[in-house]
């Protein structure tokens, strides 16, 4: 394999990767304060793009991405709002159940409004074939516009978990539910915001991944098993590992292209995510504790 | 021969050792009490007995054989059987149905059993069904065995908790806090059944707190504090030991 | 069996009856093949209702089982094996008699496996496989357990799309009927179109009684009790892993017959019944019926199925599975047939006699 051809698997890998890196932390969010895994992550995705491009015809690109990142956002509390903050200690099954059934009807949603033609964003720069020299090889542009963005998204949360009282208020709610609540904290608004939060990140991360990838009203699914997949081999909840996680699943499915019909590509995410539940599900970088579900 | 032969038995959760290196054993036909003040370790050990936890290290003896650390199903059906702090009864059962649980390890149909609905597998079940009942009278209960086993009043679900744990015809009976939540009457009356299950050949093992029950029906006591055994002996000795009644009472030169 | 049991299956059978003299009276016979279909999703929906409502484990790939069923019994029974003339292997099962030689369209010679050989051959891999996922997957709780039988059942769905053997996207067609005995056969011929509705439903009746047995025996009872407290199960001395595993296997079983028998009546099948939304489809279906209550899952079940075959939920097909998931599980997570008002409903009529141990079932 020529340097060139390794570089550009690399790129690839790395741009596949750290979007599955985004939806894991959107999963770990919600899972680290409610300890819920909500399965309609994807869909934030999806939505982020949809609106993105739909949004696009009427106003400047920037403007756009910014409103459909708002408005997924608001989806997300909504959604928290009227499904998840009025039940009273659910069973794990059950919200599973619930947030599986949220996906659908996003999805179908979607569907009916935006019908199953594939669409896309403009490039940010240039177009499909424009490129830029790096590392002995060619890449778009817009490749270092997602590893740009989604490495500042990451950034910034760590900001903003570490430094933030909002932050600690979040972390404090998820260490400790009722601890939070007896000192004050507001766990309702908590559990609301962290769906804000990953509904917005997923959002962007669908603004700026969508101009390669094409958005389409089903690309949330396989997003969210990826995603989900990114999430255990990084530890459920542990974001640094899902960064990792992620660089680690996208480079591996980035190189098996060579040595697998493109057909079964998805089978290998899954495969992985199969492998690692049953050998080790607390993931590579997470405690055993990890392992233990968290309670609602 | 003892019966029971727990062997520098220990535990650690994280930093905390829970029991550590506790031995002592029990004889056939004896009952055997294990004390101490809260947080001694005494359900620990009750677990590393009956499989619920892994032990660290040491030995659980049971007839000569080591049972550390087998699955709890296996070591239910070698004849030692168990019950609760907090009552395990299962929900949405009939007390007769929670105690015909009980008799699993004395019955035998499978699912080729059950789904085909063949004769032997039908006559286990009323044979089955026959002695749960007959265990609900021992106990006096039997008017409930129709009653939703969580709706039962708690001294009515410790006794269908007992019956459940008699039906398997264990060995040893392994009891955890019998008496707890229970009145001055109701202790009594269960100190009268503990007294009669040992006459029907069976060595018991209890955790308690109350001290008159223990005092009153143990043959042997054996004392915990942090995990550590500081004394075993008959009632009589453990009454009158100092290091005992200092880990319950504190010590005055602390004051 | 149970009286009660006995009862509503009596019930069930006159209501089959009924309902297709109904159908010859109002000269409405074309329903008779959507009733046959949902018959056959019905067998996936109470092995499921099994595995949820009293082992208490989610299952989103059990399409994946079906899947397994209708296409292997698709492929042994269409592919031809013909072009395999010099396999030895090929050789000795011709011999044996397990491969049939017969004519294609075209007259050319045409080499397959017998329907019963194909049958045997699917449920034994359905086995192998729920016993091989089954081991690690039931060690899983919650999500963990959720997200693996998702990955299952997608697994499955990708192997199908992408399979040449497969048919990849459009599946597997042109698979011929199943003879059972004295000149019936499963298939979608016009003709046999009444006794193919009496078949499926006799199946399905036949799969009732033997899950209906298995609850009320010492298993339903370890089952239930593993549910309640798998703590105190395992004191008792239930060995609550290989439980669960044995009903997961029996539910990926029936779930797979319904694959065989099925794609053999519709003379096909596609990568879609191996699908996602097939798998959420019937957890749906459970769900609403009241995880631990059989009769609840089959009435509605059935009807469910039967509108949506009949295409009266248009191209919201999926959205409504969807919406009645999360309402049921918003407001009825026990099913809708165990609702308060419908204990306040019953509470007059008083409990079952005494010494009997009926229970929903």
């Amino acid at each position: 394999m020529s340097l060139e051809l390794f570089t550009q698997y690399l790129f690839a890998g790395i741009t596949y990767g750290i979007i599955y890196a985004i939806v894991a932390i959107g999963f770990n969010i919600i899972y680290n304060t409610t300890g819920i895994i909500n399965f309609a992550q994807g869909e934030f995705v999806m939505l982020g793009g949809m609106l993105a491009i739909s949004l696009n015809r009427v106003m400047p690109m920037p403007v756009a991405i910014f409103f459909a990142v708002l408005v997924t956002m608001v989806i997300g509390a909504l959604i928290e709002i009227c499904f998840i903050r009025w039940l009273k200690s659910p069973s794990v099954l059950r919200m599973i159940i619930i947030t599986i059934g949220l996906s659908i009807l996003i999805r179908e949603a979607a569907l009916h409004v935006w019908g199953d033609s594939v669409r896309a964003l403009p490039y940010f720069i240039g177009n499909e074939i424009t490129s830029v020299s790096l590392f002995g090889t060619k890449i778009s542009p817009q490749v270092l516009w997602v590893i740009g963005t989604c490495s500042i998204v990451v950034v910034f949360l760590s900001l903003f978990f570490k430094f933030t009282s909002l932050g600690q208020e979040m972390r404090a709610c998820s260490a400790n539910r009722t601890a939070a609540t007896l000192c004050g904290i507001n766990t309702k608004n908590m559990v609301t915001l962290s769906f804000m939060l990953s509904a917005g990140i997923g959002a962007l991360a669908g603004c700026v991944v969508s101009p390669i990838t094409y958005t389409e009203y089903d690309s949330g699914t396989g997003l969210a098993i990826k995603g989900f997949t990114v999430a255990i081999i990084g530890g459920l909840g542990n974001s640094i590992g899902a960064v990792a996680g992620g660089l680690v699943l996208g480079i591996i499915e980035a190189f098996s292209i060579s040595l697998v019909p493109l057909a079964f590509q998805d089978a290998i995410a899954i495969s992985i995510l199969l492998i690692i539940l049953f050998v080790r599900p607390h993931g590579l970088f997470g405690s055993s504790e990890a392992a233990r579900l968290k309670d609602f | 021969m003892a019966l029971l032969d727990i062997q520098l038995l220990s535990k650690s959760f994280g930093g905390l050792q829970a029991v550590g290196e506790v031995s002592f054993s029990v004889p056939q036909g004896a009952i055997k009490a294990v004390i101490g003040p809260n947080g001694a370790g005494k359900t620990t050990l009750f677990n590393l007995i009956t499989g619920n936890l892994r032990s660290d290290s040491g030995k659980v003896l049971f007839q000569e054989r080591p049972i550390q650390n087998m699955p709890s199903h296996k070591i239910a059906a070698l004849g030692l059987s168990r019950t609760f702090q907090n009552i395990k009864m299962f929900h949405g059962m009939t007390a007769l149905e929670n105690v015909m649980v009980g008799r699993h390890t004395m019955s035998r149909a499978g699912f080729w059993g059950g789904m085909l609905n063949l004769p032997w597998a039908r006559r286990e079940e009323k044979e089955i069904r026959a002695k749960s009942l007959e265990l609900l009278e021992r106990l006096g209960i039997e008017k409930l065995a129709d009653n939703d086993a969580a709706s039962l009043a708690f001294g009515q679900q410790r006794a269908v908790e007992l019956a459940r744990a008699l039906a398997s015809e264990p060995t040893v009976l392994l009891l955890d806090e019998p008496a707890a939540g229970l009145n001055i009457y109701e202790t009594a009356e269960l100190a009268r059944l503990i007294c009669t299950i040992r006459d029907m050949g069976i060595t018991i093992v209890l955790v308690e707190h109350d001290m008159s029950l223990v005092m009153d029906i143990s043959d042997d006591i054996v004392v915990l504090s942090f995990g550590q055994k500081i004394a075993e002996g008959t009632p009589t000795e453990i009454q009158g030991n100092k290091e005992v009644i200092q880990v319950y009472l504190g010590d005055d030169s602390d004051a | 069996m149970g009286f009660k049991n006995i009862l509503i299956l009596v019930g069930l059978s006159l209501l089959v009856v009924v309902t297709q003299q109904v159908t010859q009276w109002t000269d409405t016979t074309f329903y008779l093949t959507q009733l046959t279909m949902a018959a056959y999703y019905s067998i996936v929906i109470i092995g499921l209702c099994l595995v949820m409502g009293y082992a208490g484990q989610i299952s989103l790939g059990h399409a994946g089982f079906f899947g397994i069923g209708g296409y292997v019994s698709a492929a042994l029974t269409t592919h031809n094996f013909a072009q395999y003339p010099d396999n030895p292997v090929i050789m000795s099962l011709q011999k044996v008699g397990l491969l049939v030689a017969g004519q294609d369209l075209y007259g050319g010679d045409l080499l397959t496996f017998g329907p019963w050989t194909a049958f045997l051959a699917a449920i034994g891999l359905t086995v192998l496989i729920a016993f091989a996922i089954g081991i690690p997957v039931l060690k899983l709780k919650g999500h963990y357990l959720a997200m693996a039988t998702l990955g299952f059942g997608t697994i499955i769905y990708r192997i199908a799309l992408a399979s040449a053997f497969f048919g990849e996207a459009d599946g597997i067609s042109g698979v011929p009927g199943f003879p059972l005995f004295s000149g019936l056969e499963i298939s979608g011929s016009f003709s046999a179109r009444v006794a193919n509705y009496y078949i499926a439903w006799g199946i399905l009746l036949i799969g009732l009684i033997l899950l209906l047995n298995l609850i009320r025996s010492r298993v339903g009872r370890a089952l239930r009790a593993i549910h309640a407290s798998e703590e105190a199960a395992e004191a008792m001395g239930v060995n609550a892993a290989r439980y669960k595993l044995y009903t997961f296997v029996i539910s990926a079983v029936f779930a797979a017959v319904a694959g065989i028998f099925l794609t053999h009546y519709n003379g096909g099948i596609g990568p879609s019944e191996a699908g996602i939304m097939k798998s959420v489809r019937y957890v749906a279906l459970v769900a609403i019926g009241g995880m631990a209550s059989v009769w609840g899952t089959l009435t509605l079940g059935t009807l469910l199925n039967f509108m949506s075959l009949r295409g009266m939920f248009g191209s919201y097909d999926d959205a409504f599975f969807g919406l009645i998931l999360i309402v049921i599980m918003l407001f009825a997570p026990n099913g809708i047939f165990r609702l308060h008002l419908w204990q306040r409903l019953r509470a007059p009529f008083g409990k079952s006699s005494p010494g009997s141990t009926e229970d929903e079932s």
